[in-house]
């Protein structure tokens, strides 16, 4: 493993923002209505040159208001969803957390169901009520994780199984009683999927993906520090309660608008740091900003998978992850118990 | 991190000057009844005792005497209830977190990984309190970890990763990552608890070098009376939070007070260079 510096951070990152594109590329090549690879460069052509009205519009509607919001949108969830796996990793010190995992996600679509109830409509309030549903459960699950003054790491990881399961039930009484006309469907919440409106412009989530990415990211180098544990940290002059705070409120924050667009999408946070890890080393510097890009690959592609196996038919994208993410999490564990 | 021209003779102390007096513990309490409602109350009682460039100081007791609890008042990560402890004239607690990590060195008793990290990048970490948030080591950072694995005679390592060294190499590696601290005063929290007696000397050879080559500070809790003997130049007793003396090795081993703070019938000898020797008394069993 080499050190890091700016420049294998930039060519790191520059690689995999080109395997981004080329995913996003077969993602809006691929679907129901196919569109050849001409078409498409043609059409990405124009557009890249401002002229947009000239576009054939067969291919208007299927590429820029079909295909290329959701591919947009599978950007969003993926890099939030990893930053934020990445994140609690480091502040809990376990290598199995992922927000899907320790329930925070399960938390976050109880805060926006109850946020649709109150008010009947997907409004801005959405994401900022996951957002609190998951700062709640993640505290939950801390508090549960804790014994004798210290973070037990199967406690934790028993406690967060456990509030998933109690809240996935909530959520289920709450959808099968309350079920309104604007309530999305339980499927939705509980497995996620890209298909549905939102509820807040996409660029607004862009922001505060950026913001709370970047937020963590001021804090990179604090956190290789702080998975060796709090007192080495304090040691090496870390200031431990700030970073905790900032990782704290962060990954919630993401973990909240993800699941507010998309429902609980499992595993996307403990798979893509890992990979991540694997290929490039665990600097925190370097394991943010690809676990970001990592994500947005892995769920742009989970969801094309989604759409087109057995298309026509939609498969929700969390069916998928978790279809590849369950067996790592199940291998990660054994080889640590080991 | 240069070696001193001319190494004086460690141990003599007496002769020594206030203005080599780095560190200043003086009545320094601590109780954490007042933190924690459950748990043991332990408390630890006035402690006094001081440590001048180049000194080795051992913190020695049995099982919960107080020794790690005095090891982080030291460290600054506790704050003292009543009395001080002072680095070069600075009250440790009123320095900024990374500021005392640019002067004081920690080597904990367990330091857990949680992901895979190569011996390099490890000791790498001991130039965080130099740097800035978005700053990448520099070429002077990497210069300074080779330096701290060479002093430890760990440069083999550098390239290996931290799982798959035995633990008397990997207690070099942890060495050298607060060696890379550059740091005034070193402290290790029972530094030879897992190691052979062949690797426990060893280490405190190095310990010995390292404080005459760096003018350092070392500060060593411990168990372990003989290694205390032979290598440190003041010793700090403790028994049950008390601080029952501080003092050179002759004036500290004596068999009533030894006996009384270990509980168990011990001989004092005295070795051929003079440092005393500790030996269970032998029992006819019965």
């Amino acid at each position: 493993m080499k050190p890091l510096t700016p420049k294998r951070l930039a060519s790191v990152c520059g690689i995999l923002a080109g395997v981004l594109f080329v995913v996003m590329l077969i993602s809006l090549k691929l679907g129901a209505v196919p569109v050849s690879m001409t078409d498409l460069a043609m059409h990405l052509g124009r557009m890249a040159l401002g002229q947009a009205d000239q576009l054939p519009s067969e291919y208007s509607l299927i590429i820029n208001e079909i295909r290329l919001p959701r591919i947009l949108l599978g950007i969003l969830v993926g890099a939030a969803l990893s930053v934020a796996g990445a994140g609690f990793q480091a502040l809990l010190r376990n290598p199995l957390a992922d927000p899907y995992v320790l329930g925070v996600s399960s938390g976050a679509a109880l805060g926006a169901i109850l946020s649709l109830i109150v008010s009947s409509h997907a409004t801005a309030a959405m994401p900022f009520a996951a957002f609190l549903g998951a700062c709640a459960s993640i505290a939950g699950v801390y508090f549960l994780g804790r014994r004798e003054g210290q973070l037990d790491s199967y406690t934790l990881l028993l406690g967060g199984i456990i509030s998933a399961s109690f809240l996935s039930a909530v959520i289920m009484f709450l959808m099968t009683t309350l079920s309104g006309g604007d309530i999305r469907g339980m499927g939705f919440w509980l497995m996620g999927d890209l298909s549905t409106p939102i509820p807040l412009g996409l660029k607004w989530l862009f922001l505060i993906l950026i913001g709370a990415v970047g937020a963590i990211y001021t804090t990179a180098a604090d956190l290789n520090l702080l998975l060796s544990g709090e007192q080495e940290a304090l040691h090496l002059g870390v200031d431990v309660p700030r970073v905790k705070l900032v990782v704290y409120l962060s990954a919630s924050l993401l973990t909240g608008i993800a699941v507010s667009v998309s429902g609980a999408i499992g595993y996307v946070g403990l798979l893509v740091p890992h990979l991540v890890r694997l290929m490039f080393g665990s600097d925190y510097r370097l394991l943010i900003p690809a676990s970001a890009l990592g994500g947005a690959i892995v769920i742009v592609t989970a969801d094309t998978l989604a759409r087109t196996v057995v298309a026509p038919i939609e498969l929700p994208v969390g069916a998928m992850t978790a279809l590849a993410g369950a067996p790592l999490f199940l291998y990660l564990l054994r080889r640590r118990i080991q | 991190m240069s070696p001193v021209e001319t190494p004086a003779p460690p141990s003599t102390t007496a002769a020594r000057g206030v203005d080599d007096l780095r560190l200043n513990v003086e009545q320094a309490t601590y109780s954490y009844a007042a933190e924690r409602k459950a748990g043991a109350r332990f408390t630890l009682e006035a402690t006094t005792f001081q440590a001048r460039h180049r000194e080795i100081v051992a913190i020695l007791g049995p099982n919960a005497s107080g020794k790690s609890t005095l090891l982080r008042l030291v460290a600054g990560t506790l704050k003292p209830l009543s009395g001080r402890v002072e680095l070069d004239g600075h009250d440790v607690n009123r320095i900024d977190a990374r500021t005392r990590a640019q002067r004081i060195g920690v080597v904990q008793q367990e330091s857990p990984l949680l992901f895979p990290v190569p011996v390099w990048e490890y000791v790498l970490q001991g130039r965080r309190p130099f740097g800035h948030m978005f700053q990448f080591e520099t070429d002077e950072d990497f210069a300074i970890v080779e330096n701290s694995l060479a002093q430890l005679g760990a440069m083999h390592l550098r390239d290996r990763m931290m799982h798959e060294i035995s633990g008397g190499e990997k207690q070099r590696v942890v060495v050298a990552r607060a060696l890379a601290q550059q740091p005034l005063l070193l402290l290790l929290d029972e530094p030879t608890l897992h190691l052979d007696i062949g690797a426990q000397v060893e280490l405190l050879q190095n310990l010995r070098r390292l404080a005459v080559e760096n003018r350092q500070t070392v500060v060593v809790v411990t168990h372990e009376l003989n290694l205390a003997a032979e290598f440190a130049d003041r010793v700090v007793v403790l028994h049950k939070g008390k601080c029952l003396r501080a003092g050179t090795p002759a004036e500290i081993f004596e068999r009533g007070l030894l006996e009384q703070v270990f509980g168990a019938e011990l001989e004092v000898n005295y070795s051929a260079t003079g440092r005393p020797r500790v030996a269970v008394k032998s029992q006819r069993l019965m």
